[in-house]
């Protein structure tokens, strides 16, 4: 079913409309995109989402606070440890509870390693949509040694609801530190060649140069945050903005470049990812002994008021807005996903390119369609 | 000296039949269809080696395994594939062109096989000699496009017609390339005939022959031919990420299987020409002077070294497909008509300036 | 003249850079026995071992005497998000005192969605997560698990 007014804007002899349905291989997730086509250039470009939606938001209005957080890490699953320390935090600043430093510093270290996840699977996904499929195979299998860290530590390797109000729900591993310097230093390798063999590579560079234009004046006025923000010139991190957990005692550098077009937004993760290392390797040799979790009433009830608390997601600034009524559950709570502001601003950079743009300015984006329909 | 000559093999079968059965149409029918019998059986064998091949070598440069469940090593996966691909359902689209839906994938099967029938697999050993050898090849593999533009026509779907109009749009203007680094290679060798210009180079190959010209040929020649059989960086016509499945989108079971087997067969193809044009074909490496070192490698049948440097050149177009994102359509274009085009034109010159002047080995 | 050089160093550039990417692939398939990270799962299921916090399924941990440590509070039901346990207890009397023990406890493995809470919050310790994955079963209904098998409580415990 196409709406009316995309089917009346069309120029039946010139134009045609192409369907890129909910199952595709590159659209990541169930998008459905109806793509208004002047031979090979896009004219116009409705999505439609919703093919997903769990009504997540109306589960958590019958779930009390700690219930909510596995609910949150099936958000955007890639930056599943962020989703949850958005909501400890809220609940956390709310009821006034100090959270002991070792959490910190192991919230902190466990975000930026899940950013480091979910930008290694952006980019073996950006290699594999453009046709190099050899990228996808690298991507993911250093990003197993991620995933085992979490595996052993946090017991699932994805969905991982590790955090939880007063703190973490275990102590980490022993073996936790030694792990992560010989990740840092195997990765530390690995990156050169990402390098070469996708960003150094002129065919590369040709199908993401200067596509995908995003303003900074558009970026503001769609709400686009993340790296795809800063891609753009918008300086919107979060963490250097209302600095949360440890992270105002790191140093790190917030990447921003002003071309605005894909090669621009690949570009800042990939620096992003040098910066998450640099995170990590500063808090990981400095964790301070101590509690992993202040102890919570068994019955958590927030006072009455709303509540919203934004932390820096791997796509954007995610965001938990909670209205209490005083009660064990939330009255109504609505999250800001950053993936919805960002399709929000597809149609616009992608007006007047060809199709197989199309597909490179999706990936540039970097997608995640759950958290889109929630 | 295992430069056995298969014309004697060819001219006793053929005596043998001619005394019992008599010179006469008969003899003639019965030697063409054990010709084609050889082929076909090669044909298929050569596709179901082909694609085990492909599978494995990519995934070794992807750091895994390829198929090693099905018989030892996986190489009994393509017959298992196959086997899989005719039990399948022949899906009848209503709305498609009938006749013409159905007859594509044999068009672009016919085309391929015609080219097969005149590449030298030894000394003798070859199908149809005609002393316009070359031409007769490109003008063979270029029916190969017809098929594709019939089967992204008669599918009546939008998806297959863009992926098959960009892929027409391809292969036309990647022949002129093609064309021209041939003739780059005729010009050195003063004819177009497939035994003389492989007899040509017993000295040494074209490609060291030829040196600079012959060099630039053999580049243009391999990314131009990468891009005639719409594999590697330049598979924008069946790009699986982009317009699902592209002009073969509508075929299932075995006329998807045909598609899927010519597209091996013309790399094949075309890397067996590289192979008989510059380095070769079944002539061993020879260096002028060293003739130890000459016989020696004359101890290496022929055969051998034909299949040798075609599968390296195999290896080469796959190590390709798997390294680099994709072309877009009107880089493509780009790529051919302002870089490869001048190139190839430029070339032709200096290799006639060379042929004239003697300026080679 | 300045669009000729520009036309052969992009030119040059290019071939560079494709050479490049071509070495990165090209050194994985020479070194490719060893650069294999494939596991082969269902043959190296011997020396495949789990880690010990990983969440395969939850599971009552019992002793030796065959003892299990649950009172049947019903804390775990009330902290499950989408009631994939249910406790049912009965009443028992134990030195002439009527007392609440566990009669089942029913776990949903279908239903769970491995969030922790039921381990954390139970104040005996009786609950943990096992490291079985292989859950694929034929019948639905065999995913209705009751975790206490005919045993009883150990005395040595926190509540009533």
């Amino acid at each position: 079913m196409v709406d009316a007014d995309i089917k009346e804007k069309l120029d039946t002899v010139e134009e045609y409309l192409i369907n890129m349905g909910p199952q595709h291989p590159s659209t990541h997730g169930v998008l459905r995109l109806v793509v208004n086509l002047r031979g090979e250039i896009v004219k116009d470009l409705k999505p439609y989402c919703g093919y997903i939606h769990r009504g997540i938001e109306k589960m958590c209005e019958r779930n009390t606070y700690p219930q909510i957080i596995h609910l949150t890490d099936r958000l955007d699953y890639l930056s599943a440890h962020i989703n949850n320390e958005a909501v400890c935090l809220l609940v956390e600043g709310a009821l006034d509870v100090e959270v002991p430093e070792r959490a910190k510093y192991i919230r902190t270290i466990m975000a930026e390693l899940t950013r480091l996840a979910s930008h290694q699977l952006w980019w073996s996904v950006m290699g594999m949509d453009l046709g190099a499929l050899t990228t996808f195979f690298y991507g993911l299998r250093d990003r197993e040694h991620i995933l085992d860290i979490f595996e052993e530590n946090c017991g699932t390797r994805l969905l991982v609801s590790y955090n939880c109000p007063g703190g973490v729900m275990y102590d980490i591993k022993p073996d936790f530190q030694k792990k992560v310097k010989e990740f840092i230093t195997y990765f530390k390798t690995k990156l050169p060649e990402y390098e070469k063999l996708l960003s150094g590579n002129v065919i590369f560079q040709q199908r993401t140069k200067g596509t995908g234009l995003l303003t900074k004046e558009e970026v503001i006025a769609y709400g686009v945050t993340g790296p795809s923000g800063r891609g753009s010139g918008f300086a919107c991190d979060v963490r250097k903005k209302n600095p949360y957990s440890a992270y105002d005692k790191v140093q790190f550098n917030e990447i921003i470049r002003t071309e605005g077009d894909s090669l621009a937004r690949y570009k800042v993760r990939m620096d992003e990812m040098r910066e998450s290392m640099s995170i990590i390797e500063q808090l990981i040799d400095n964790i301070p002994e101590g509690d992993f979790a202040t102890k919570m009433k068994p019955i958590i009830k927030l006072p009455i008021g709303e509540y919203y608390q934004r932390v820096e997601a791997c796509r954007g600034e995610f965001g938990v807005y909670v209205e209490s009524r005083g009660e064990k559950n939330p009255y109504r709570i609505k999250f800001r996903s950053p993936n919805f502001a960002n399709l929000s601003a597809l149609d616009y950079m992608s007006r007047n390119e060809k199709i197989a743009d199309l597909v490179a300015i999706m990936s540039s984006l970097d997608l995640v369609i759950p958290d889109i329909d929630r | 000296m295992w430069l056995y000559d298969f014309a004697e093999l060819t001219s006793k079968i053929h005596a043998g039949l001619a005394g019992s059965l008599g010179e006469g149409l008969l003899t003639t029918t019965i030697e063409m269809s054990l010709v084609g019998i050889v082929f076909l059986t090669f044909y298929a064998v050569l596709g179901l080696f082909l694609v085990y091949m492909e599978r494995k070598v990519c995934a070794f440069f992807q750091c895994r395994l390829g198929p090693n469940r099905v018989g030892i090593f996986g190489l009994l996966q393509t017959i298992a594939d196959f086997i899989k691909l005719l039990m399948k359902e022949l899906i009848t689209v209503k709305s498609a062109d009938q006749f013409l839906f159905n007859v594509a994938p044999f068009i672009v099967i016919i085309a391929s096989m015609l080219a097969m029938g005149a590449l030298p697999f030894a000394k003798g050993l070859q199908a149809m000699d005609f002393d316009i050898g070359i031409l007769y090849v490109m003008a063979t593999s270029s029916l190969g496009v017809l098929g594709i533009l019939l089967a992204g026509w008669s599918s009546n779907n939008k998806y297959s017609l863009i992926g098959a109009m960009r892929s027409g749009a391809q292969i036309v203007s990647y022949e002129l390339s093609v064309g021209l680094s041939l003739m780059t290679i005729v010009v050195l060798a003063g004819t177009m005939q497939f035994s003389e210009i492989i007899a040509g180079q017993e000295s040494a190959w074209f490609i060291f022959r030829g040196h600079v010209p012959a060099f630039i040929a053999f580049i243009v020649f391999i990314v131009a031919s990468t891009a005639e059989t719409n594999r590697g960086p330049f598979d924008l016509a069946e790009a699986e990420s982009e317009l699902t499945a592209g002009f073969h989108t509508e075929y299932s079971g075995i006329k998807f299987a045909l598609f899927f087997l010519s597209e091996f067969m013309n790399m094949f193809l075309v890397c067996a020409i590289a192979a008989t044009v510059f380095f070769g074909g079944w002539m061993p490496l020879h260096v002028p002077g060293l003739a130890g070192f000459n016989h020696v490698m004359d101890f290496i049948p022929p055969v051998v070294w034909f299949f040798g440097k075609t599968f390296t050149l195999i290896f080469l177009m796959m190590w390709f497909k798997w390294t680099f994102p994709r072309l877009r359509i009107d880089q493509l274009l780009t790529l051919e008509w302002k870089f490869l085009l001048p190139i190839s034109l430029v070339n032709i010159l200096i290799m006639a300036l060379c042929v004239l002047n003697h300026w080679y080995f | 003249m300045n669009a000729i050089a520009e036309y052969f160093s992009d030119l040059f550039g290019g071939i560079k850079s494709l050479l490049q990417g071509m070495s990165v692939t090209g050194k994985y398939f020479i070194r490719s026995p060893k650069e294999i990270v494939t596991q082969q799962y269902p043959d190296n299921r011997d020396t495949l071992k789990m880690f010990d916090r990983f969440k395969g399924e939850v599971m009552m941990l019992h002793n030796d005497k065959n003892e299990h440590r649950c009172t049947g509070c019903g804390i775990c039901e009330m902290n499950c998000p989408n009631g994939s346990i249910e406790v049912i207890s009965k009443w028992e009397i134990i030195d002439e005192k009527k007392k609440k023990a566990l009669d089942k406890h029913i776990y949903h493995l279908g239903m769970c969605t491995f969030c922790g809470l039921c381990v954390k919050t139970c104040p005996s310790k009786a609950l943990d997560f096992g490291q079985a994955f292989e859950h694929a079963k034929y019948n639905r209904t065999e995913f209705n698990k009751i975790l206490n098998k005919p045993g009883s409580v150990l005395t040595k415990d926190v509540k009533e």
